[in-house]
């Protein structure tokens, strides 16, 4: 009499045979190997295990978001524009709703460079993420002077913010002038070591191609668009624009379609790596950036509407690669099948 | 920590203009209860980006559903959202956040509250269970809303209406002057309403030497901190965050003429 362990052993392997046997004459049976989705991208070198970046500016200096989920779950973090010096930013009100989309009027609060390399860097370097430094100046030095910093501090990635619509000085200037955009860019290239430099773009110009060109011509790594686009909301009771500066920035869903537009225009114009943006909140957003040219994607507005965003943005990334029999996330990038 | 659920709404009453909702939290209670006077943030369907910022009136731990009380009024779109919700239906809540209103349980506060700024003020008279006094303004005797609740979590209530259709005629202001002339041995005063009003009221618990703290408003995005639009002007120069720095300042350090 065989004991209960061995009797169990024989029906475990016969339900086994069967099992194949039924395979074998049901081929629709046997489900299809699940080859996993490859979601690494790379980004002028740097390496991330996925594409989906937060956007400067949306997500501070991480803290706040890290409180609900693991960083390190995110593929890098731009982290909130840096200034040479701390900035106190512009009067409230800084935001305002629009049909699908918010603009805001920051104006560049950061407590400075110095501060950010003292304080922050260490948080966000307990975790497995990228650190992209976003900076912004005055004038070519003061760009000199933050990239030094940053290069010596140890961040992965600089990203030139030429596009700022918020602030008087520099910001959108140099973002709108080629000549300018290009001596910013050599400035920040040649005083950053090895750390690859992302010029971020504005698309408040009537070609985008022309900075896009410049900032390549330059030494530029890679690019990023799109910053915000400048709008004004006016509340018609007491004839006053709900910004205190008047005009913001217009982010959010509104804006995709003008960031996937302007990233194919740029993708077709340069050989640069482009982070694209711009009213990302969903895999299908992010996937439209990445077959119009972007490597990774940056998501922003769409994390005050729900924190977790980007991780329903790179899931939903890694689904449709699924879907499409692709390998690797990062086949989409260029993509696009244009008439 | 905080959190992000589902709430179900278990309770919904309208007063006047004032909805009374109670939300059963999950565990929002637990992680992230500092003191009253934070403040949660609901989305309002899909049509808004943005989430809305709603005081918490009162709440406490609950088992399986900690339970979270607000009192809103319909100010836009965002709100006449959220006042068509129906019995039953849940919320995409987050919370508990910012910081409230530093409080000790054995202290004694002059609570003064002005319009849809009253709710959370209820939850400091509850956490002092009957030794604060509360000052209440509204603009009529059809705005008032909570007094009840006030009447039975208060050692004192006192009124005051804008066109004096219901007690003192007239702002809180002067009710909060002729309370401290007769006894000053509160706390702090702790207040909620329009920034004029606080602005006063701060003004009167400063010639009494009475320390006070007030609840700021701000055009708000993110809710946590992340997105530095809410910004609130300190009397240093600095400007700090009502979401993440507040709700709650001291009075001190607020500037008022920004």
């Amino acid at each position: 009499m065989p004991d209960r362990q061995e009797l169990e052993q024989q029906l475990r392997s016969a339900l086994e045979g069967a099992k194949t046997a039924l395979e074998e004459l049901v081929p629709d049976l046997k489900p299809a190997p699940v080859a996993p989705v490859d979601t690494s991208v790379t980004l002028a070198g740097m390496v991330m295990k996925n594409p989906v970046v937060v956007a400067s500016g949306t997500f501070g200096f991480g803290r706040e978001y890290g409180e609900f989920y693991d960083l390190s779950e995110l593929g890098g973090i731009c982290a909130k524009g840096l200034t040479l010096h701390r900035r106190e930013g512009n009067p409230a009100p800084r935001i305002a709703e629009t049909p699908m989309g918010i603009l805001n009027s920051v104006g560049l609060q950061n407590p400075g460079v110095d501060a950010f390399i003292a304080d922050e860097l260490p948080f966000l370097r307990q975790f497995d993420v990228k650190v992209i430094a976003n900076i912004s100046g005055n004038t070519p030095e003061e760009y000199r002077i933050m990239c030094e910093k940053l290069a010596e501090a140890g961040v992965d990635m600089i990203e030139v913010n030429i596009s700022c619509p918020n602030v008087k000085a520099g910001g959108l200037a140099y973002g709108t002038r080629p000549e300018l955009a290009a001596e910013v860019t050599r400035m920040a290239k040649s005083h950053a070591g090895s750390v690859p430099v992302m010029v971020k773009l504005s698309p408040n110009v009537t070609d985008i191609t022309e900075i896009a060109k410049a900032a390549e011509g330059a030494g530029a790594d890679a690019l990023s668009l799109i910053n915000t686009i400048r709008g004004m909301r006016i509340d018609v009771d007491t004839r006053r624009p709900i910004l205190k500066m008047n005009t913001g920035g217009l982010s959010g869903p509104a804006v995709l379609p003008v960031a996937v537009r302007m990233v194919w225009e740029v993708a077709n114009a340069v050989r640069l790596p482009i982070l694209g943006m711009g009213g990302v909140s969903s895999g299908e957003d992010a996937a439209q950036l990445m077959l119009a040219g972007a490597s990774a994607v940056a998501v922003g507005t769409a994390c005050f509407a729900d924190p977790f965003a980007p991780l329903t943005v790179r899931d939903g990334l890694a689904a449709i690669a699924a879907k499409q029999g692709l390998t690797s996330v990062s086949q989409l990038t260029g993509g696009v099948r244009p008439w | 920590m905080k959190v992000e659920r589902s709430c179900k709404i278990v309770h919904k009453t309208q007063t006047g203009d004032a909805i009374f909702m109670v939300l059963e939290a999950g565990d929002m209670v637990r992680t992230s209860y500092r003191n009253p006077g934070q403040f949660v943030h609901i989305r309002c369907g899909d049509a808004l980006l943005l989430r809305r910022p709603i005081s918490v009136a009162s709440c406490q731990e609950d088992w399986p559903h900690d339970l979270v009380t607000i009192v809103f009024e319909v100010r836009g779109q965002g709100t006449a959202w959220l006042a068509d919700r129906k019995l039953g239906e849940t919320l995409d809540v987050l919370g508990l956040l910012g910081n409230g209103f530093p409080m000790r349980r054995e202290g004694r506060y002059l609570l003064v509250g002005g319009g849809i700024g009253v709710p959370p003020l209820w939850g400091c008279a509850q956490y002092t269970s009957g030794k604060s006094t509360a000052i209440l303004g509204f603009r009529s005797r059809e705005k008032a809303i909570l007094l009840d609740l006030f009447r039975e979590d208060c050692a004192k209530t006192l009124i005051a209406t804008d066109d004096g259709s219901l007690g003192y005629h007239g702002f809180v202001d002067a009710l909060v002057r002729q309370e401290l002339e007769q006894d000053r041995a509160y706390d702090a005063v702790l207040a909620c309403g329009p920034k004029p009003m606080l602005k006063n009221v701060a003004k009167a618990a400063k010639e009494f030497g009475v320390p006070c703290k007030v609840s700021m408003e701000e055009r708000m995005g993110c809710g946590v901190g992340a997105c530095l639009v809410c910004a609130c002007d300190m009397k240093d120069g600095s400007r700090k965050h009502v979401c993440k720095d507040g709700p709650v300042f001291d009075a001190e350090e607020v500037d008022w003429d920004a």
